[in-house]
């Protein structure tokens, strides 16, 4: 029931202030008292997550790669990076000069996968971004109106909904696929498409929550107020639906990493950048497979993992720390 | 590409077959009931297809821009080859003929010419269908299996040893690309590399040497054994999760207390009362996440080159054959809906509780 408390204590700035917490005797003003609370929260939040091992790793892991991606300009010579700079001889086996050997160009592997880095997060972030936004929208928009927009509101929260299950049942590879294929080449395109295949998802946990928020009798305080659609969709369900799309956002960014390797791989990627799935297709073309070049193989896919499961630790934990019913059952 | 394991969705088909009025005693209006549901759930299911086939057509025809240009795109071709190209894709009529010829068409089963094969797409869609549905369906009851059988081990114990190293290993391979593992199979245990000698077929589903239906049996379950590992590797964890959260659910049921209370051994009460409840919503998500499948088989299939649609499709976005790919979308996308009409169909058969 503590959840209960924070998540209340997260939305409707000023909603109750009405003192319940007893504030020490001295009258604090309801914006000082909600700022407080909020502050409790976020440190209540903070404890809790920490509790959880694996999530503190995932966040560790996580928090090194990004700055490892954020300075690979001063570890990484560009120049080194294409085909004419390369600096060492095809297929140079690892050693302390190339600690993950060289690639058929000449080029340090350990050096193409911190600079893919920049590349596979920034789709991963983006394409996340995208598809939550859609996904908040259209859930927040059906659980809405199928709650409170009466008959009408009720047709377009079911028409939104069709939508959604159509595009859930779809094979996402297939759509994403697809989209690159026929789109312009390029990092634009790769986010486009996998944003638009991976929203339903986050639509239909959207929509679940936003029908639980609109049932909570603040909700209803607020309409009785005089509140329209827009300002209960914006200030009393959005902020309580925030936490469940926080933790989905993580375990997004994971699924879009690992989508955006696979369509690199495929060979429908942007080939002027480099990423992870980018340096695994080049290094299948070029053969590396079967004249047994484990170092231009195995580093990438591992890279592509850890950043995976980072976040996905990360989601989880940030889940079973919102959703209290995951966290009794630790 | 993968939903992610831990909320696997809310469940479209499992929301909806709630739906229709609880299941009283066969009473009358119970006909009309069913098929009510039955007309249903087929009207979804033709809106869906219908929405596929729309779906194909913007994606493939208008999207594109000019689809020659795209198909011809880094090669030397005049102008007249172009013109030809176009003639022969009917790409010089108005966009609302072409709508029509692509309907028609459909309705015919008529998919198109491919591009690079010069063969209609139908007839390499059906050439190459046994291989992929042999591959999938083994995979996916595999997969299935496996992962029940492990997600009631886990869910039934939650935080328990058994538990703990199921949900680690799951998350690890649902964190690993797909045909990065295909690819570390074929160099650890088939390019006969380094140490390990090659123990299976790096790719290709039968031994052109075989001879014989026995020796062309034995030798594609050879080729098999690296691809239905691959796949069975990166799609089981979701049906581990799905069974594991399923009956974490059933864990407090009432019934349950009622069970143990009779006396019955916890592992009755699992296998007897548990499970089989558990198991209903589990059956519906398995067919749901056959999107997933589908991605799965292609990518197995262009890693071990394995003769099935997955290669085709491929191959066709290789070049691209903007042809070959629209058909392949469309079937792709079909079957998927199908099969899940066809899970809203045998549902209630399994679930009295939402029996029409």
């Amino acid at each position: 029931m503590s959840a209960d408390t924070e998540e209340h204590g997260a939305d409707a700035p000023g909603g109750d202030a009405g003192g319940a917490n007893g504030a020490g005797g001295a009258p604090v003003s309801p914006r000082a008292l909600a700022r407080r609370r909020r502050a409790e929260a976020l440190r209540r939040f903070a404890r809790e997550y920490t509790r959880n091992r694996a999530g503190l790793v995932g966040l560790l892991a996580l928090s090194a790669i990004v700055l490892l991606a954020l300075f690979a300009p001063l570890l990484v010579d560009q120049a080194e990076l294409t085909v004419t700079g390369a600096p060492g001889a095809a297929y140079e086996p690892p050693s302390a000069e190339f600690p993950l050997g060289t690639d058929n160009f000449g080029r340090s592997v350990l050096d193409l996968i911190i600079w893919g880095s920049r590349v596979s997060l920034t789709v991963g972030f983006l394409a996340t971004v995208v598809s939550v936004v859609l996904g908040t929208l259209v859930g927040v928009t059906a659980g809405h109106f199928g709650a409170s927009g009466g008959p009408a509101g009720r047709v377009v929260s079911s028409v939104l909904m069709r939508v959604t299950d159509w595009f859930l049942v779809l094979p996402t590879l297939v759509l994403a696929v697809a989209l690159a294929a026929v789109l312009p080449r390029g990092t634009g395109t790769i986010i486009i498409a996998i944003g638009l295949t991976v929203w339903p998802a986050t639509a239909r946990l959207v929509r679940a929550q936003t029908l639980a928020v609109e049932a909570r009798p603040f909700v209803e305080r607020a309409r009785a107020l005089g509140g329209g659609h827009t300002h209960v969709m914006a200030w009393h369900v959005l902020p309580n639906v925030m936490p469940v799309v926080l933790a989905q956002t993580t375990l997004l960014v994971a699924t879009s990493i690992i989508a955006e390797s696979t369509l690199a791989f495929l060979g429908v990627g942007d080939p002027t950048t480099i990423s992870w799935g980018g340096i695994l297709e080049a290094a299948r073309t070029a053969g590396a497979i079967s004249s047994g070049i484990w170092w231009y193989m195995i580093p990438p896919g591992l890279a592509i993992a850890a950043v995976a499961l980072s976040f996905t630790l990360c989601g989880r934990a940030l889940e079973s720390v919102i959703n209290p019913r995951l966290r009794e059952q630790r | 590409m993968t939903s992610d394991p831990v909320t696997p969705g809310a469940p479209a088909g499992a929301e909806a077959p709630g739906a229709p009025a609880p299941a009283g005693p066969a009473g009358p209006g119970r006909a009309g009931r069913i098929a009510r549901y039955v007309a249903g759930r087929l009207a979804t299911a033709a809106f869906s297809l219908l929405a596929v086939v729309v779906a194909g057509f913007f994606l493939f025809r208008i999207l594109p821009g000019d689809p020659v240009r795209a198909m011809t795109e880094g090669r030397e071709v005049t102008a007249e080859q172009r013109e030809e190209l176009r003639r022969q894709f009917g790409l010089d009529q108005p966009l609302w003929q072409q709508f029509l010829d692509y309907l028609t068409g459909l309705l015919r089963l008529d998919l198109g010419t491919s591009f690079q094969f010069r063969e209609p797409v139908t007839e390499l869609i059906l050439e190459r269908l046994g291989p992929t549905v042999l591959l999938a369906g083994t995979g996916t009851v595999i997969a299935a299996l496996l992962g029940l059988l492990l997600g009631v081990r886990a869910g039934w114990r939650p935080g328990g040893r058994s538990d703990r190293a199921n949900s680690a290993v799951a998350l690890f391979f649902w964190s690993v690309p797909t045909f990065w593992l295909g690819l570390l199979l074929i160099v650890a245990l088939a390019s006969g590399r380094g140490f390990m000698p090659g123990l299976f077929p790096t790719g290709g589903m039968v031994d052109p040497a075989a001879t014989g239906p026995v020796e062309t049996a034995l030798s594609t379950a050879w080729h098999m054994v690296l691809p239905i590992t691959t796949m069975v590797a990166v799609i089981y964890a979701q049906y581990l999760m799905i069974m594991r959260s399923s009956l974490m659910d059933e864990r407090g049921a009432d019934y349950l207390t009622t069970a143990r209370a009779k006396g019955l051994r916890d592992a009755l009460v699992r296998r007897r009362h548990a499970v089989p409840n558990a198991l209903l919503p589990t059956v519906t998500l398995i067919f749901l996440n056959l999107g997933q499948v589908v991605s799965g088989v292609i990518l197995v299939e262009t890693v071990f080159s394995w003769p099935g649609l997955g290669q085709l499709f491929y191959s066709g976005l290789r070049v691209p054959d903007l042809g070959l790919v629209q058909g392949l979308f469309v079937v792709f996308a079909a079957s998927v809906i199908l099969m899940n009409l066809l899970a809203d169909l045998v549902y209630p058969l399994l679930d009295p509780r939402v029996r029409p």
